[in-house]
Formats: structure tokens, sequence, C-alpha cells
């Protein structure tokens, strides 16, 4: 195969990863890496640094829309953003010292996961009661427009979304991928964080988590441009095509189907793994 | 810069900037890649890719220098990798704004910590990491 078919074939596999992550909101980066390693037989490195890169592309790409909206709350972010890039930074650190096809299984853990998490009842209802005095002395408590109006809304477990807020942040690292599972899992769950303010947040703050690994793996040579130039494009136009088809469609069969999709990657991922083949 | 501090009147005014700076760092980014992509496509697409073993980009292609020196002498890989390099730009450099946004707000504790959270970026790309 030449390069430039190897390059149309791949930003078309871009596309449809942009396509699907943005319509399931689970971002590119989890389909990119096991097309890349299983389908394309790249490196596990070289699909990591290629997934970082589009997961920063379509984090600022459509946290430009969603700041607009007055949903994200931007000082939760810019707070838990202190965790997460501690975390990236130790992840890219420990990427250094375990093996590939352990980073393989630990992906293919985490996809689980994030398949899991996206068919989970999400928490919609603002908690009202104050109990934090971390939260109201670091100012995260907010409030959001929504149809019924203002909804107000109290922080809860400052302390425990911000352990979890590193762990996301290492597996970033670890990864190249954007984490938004764990991430929403930290602060609708742990924080009590509406669901509609931590996935917009949790968006918003990708894109500096993966930058903050992204300069460590560009030194190391992770990011290479034949591989990232097809798949920032290809994740992007992707993206761009889901959001414009988003408007008004059921998602729910679509996250359903998506869901099955992944988990099967991510077995066929820790297989591989266990097999020493990645 | 008192420009743009003048510019800010209110919170919108600050996320509006944010959402134009976010957007036209992403295009500015992907139309950079793209002519890099071209270059590189019409100088080495009929070569085989080899992807399946770890080397790692070359050196060059690793460090700020390598890549402007290869744009300058309009390298195709280095004019893709100008364009990365724009796209992780994005994200750090709106971290700088929110900080400037806080400052206006009068907000010191998060001024504090927007930049707590750029020198811990600023340690990844300096701090020697990279091996």
């Amino acid at each position: 195969m030449s390069i430039l078919l190897f390059t149309l074939i791949l930003l078309a596999g871009a596309f449809v990863a942009g396509l699907l992550g943005s319509l399931t909101g689970l971002g590119g980066g989890v389909v990119l890496i096991p097309l890349l390693t299983l389908v394309f037989d790249v490196d596990i490195r070289y699909a990591i640094g290629s997934a970082l890169v589009a997961s920063i592309a379509t984090s600022s790409g459509s946290a430009a829309a969603y700041i607009k909206e007055g949903i994200t709350n931007i000082r939760i972010g810019m707070f838990l953003e202190i965790a997460t890039t501690t975390g990236a930074i130790i992840g890219a650190l420990i990427a250094i010292y375990t093996a590939t096809h352990i980073v393989a299984i630990i992906f293919g853990i985490v996809l689980l996961f994030s398949a899991m998490m996206s068919m989970r009842k999400k928490n919609e209802v603002a908690e009202t009661e104050e109990k934090s005095l971390l939260a109201r002395r670091l100012k995260l408590n907010g409030s959001y427009p929504s149809k019924e109006g203002i909804v107000e809304y109290k922080v809860q477990r400052v302390a425990g979304g911000y352990a979890l807020m590193t762990l996301a942040g290492v597996i970033s690292g670890l990864l190249g991928i954007g984490s938004g599972a764990l991430k929403v899992l930290a602060m609708d769950t742990v924080m009590r964080v509406p669901f509609k303010v931590s996935t917009t947040t949790s968006n918003f703050m990708i894109g500096v988590t993966a930058a903050a690994s992204a300069v460590v793996y560009l030194q190391r040579g992770y990011i290479d441009p034949g591989l990232a130039m097809p798949v920032v494009i290809g994740v992007l136009g992707g993206a761009f095509a889901g959001s414009r088809i988003l408007v008004g469609a059921s998602t729910k069969k679509l996250r359903i189907l998506f869901s099955i999709v992944i988990s099967f990657l991510a077995l066929e991922m820790i297989y591989n793994g266990l097999m020493g083949n990645l | 810069m008192k420009n743009i501090i003048k510019s800010f009147r209110n919170d919108s005014d600050v996320a509006s900037f944010v959402g134009r700076l976010l957007r036209t760092g992403v295009f500015t980014a992907s139309a950079v890649a793209l002519l890099g992509g071209i270059i590189y496509l019409v100088r080495h697409g009929s070569e085989v890719p080899d992807y399946r073993i770890f080397k790692g980009a070359p050196d060059e292609l690793r460090h700020l220098p390598g890549i402007f020196k290869g744009v300058w002498s309009f390298s195709g890989s280095a004019i893709i990798q100008l364009g990365v390099v724009v796209l992780l730009a994005t994200p750090i450099l709106r971290i700088f704004f929110s900080a400037v946004a806080f400052a206006i707000e009068k907000d010191y504790l998060y001024v504090l910590i927007t930049l707590i959270v750029l020198g811990i970026i600023i340690f990844g790309m300096l701090g020697g990491l990279g091996g």
C-alpha cells in the first residue's frame, strides 16, 4: 500500500471516528486507537500521539460553541485542571516505563468502562443544599440556563472529585484519550454536578489535559506528521458533520450500538495485549 | 495587551473572545496541516508507510527550532508539524486568556489557580520530560 492510499483510507476512518465520537459524546480517540492498532497495524505509541492531537482538535472545536451557551462552569473546569494536568504529565511519564501490551490491556479496560458509562442513567437533579465549605471557598457553586429557567446547583465532595480527576488525567496521559467518561464520573457522581454542566465542563477540560501530555509526547516522537495530518482533518470533519446531525436526532439507539462496538473493540485490545501482539 | 483588556467589558465578551480564539486556532491548525499534507503527499505519496515498528518521529520534528527550520525549507512534514504546534498552542493560549479574564473580574484566587495550570503545562514543555 502506498502512503497516498494509506492516507486516504485513514482520512475516511478518522472521519467515521469523529462522527461517532461526537454523536455519542465519547470523543474520537476511543475509536481511533483500536482503528490504528487493530486495522492499520500501527504501533500503539504512534496511535496514542495521533489520538491526543485529535482530542485537542475536537475539544477546542466544540468548546467554542458550549462556552457561548453559558452552561460550562469555567471555575470548576479551571480548578480541576490542576488535577488533570498534573495527572496527564504523570501518565506521560508512566508511559515510558510501561510495556506496550500492558498499555493495550489498560486501554481495553478503560474502553469497556467508557461503554458502560455511556449507557448509565445520568444525574439530572441539581443539588441545592450547601454541604461543602471548600466548594463555597472556591466559588464552585453555579447556575445554568434551562427551559424551566435558571437552575442553581451546589457542588459536593470537592476532595473526592479532585482525586478522581487526577486519575482521569493519568489515564488520559497514559493512553492518549480525553477520558471524558472518568471526568464526567468525577463531576456527576462524586461532586453531584448536573449532567449538562458536567459534560460540557468535561469537554472544556479535555483540550487542556491533552495538551499537557501532548507537549511531552511531541518531544518523544509519538506525534508523527504522516499520521497526524489525516487523523486531525478526518476527525474534525466527522465531528463537524456529527454536530450537524445531532440537532434533533435521537441518539439512544446509536449509543447502544456504539457501546456494543466499543466493547467488542475493547475485548479485542485486551486479547491482543494478553497475547503480546500489540 | 491594553486594548484586549479594554475590549473585555463583561463575562460574555470574554466568552465570545475565547470562542473565537478556539475556532481560529483549530481552523488555522487544520489549514496549515492540510497544506503540509499536500506537499508531503506530492513528494512521498508513492512510498510505503511504515508505522508497524515504533521509531518515533524524526528528531528535527520533535522541537520548535527544528520544525521552524523545516518549514523554512518547505518540508511537508515540518509544515504538518507546525499545524500540530498551533493546535497544541490553542488550549494553552486559552488558559492564558482565562487568567486575564479572572484578573479583570478581580478574582485573584482564580488568577492564581489558572497560573498554576499554566505552570504545570510549561513544566511539561521545558522540564526535560520528553526524554
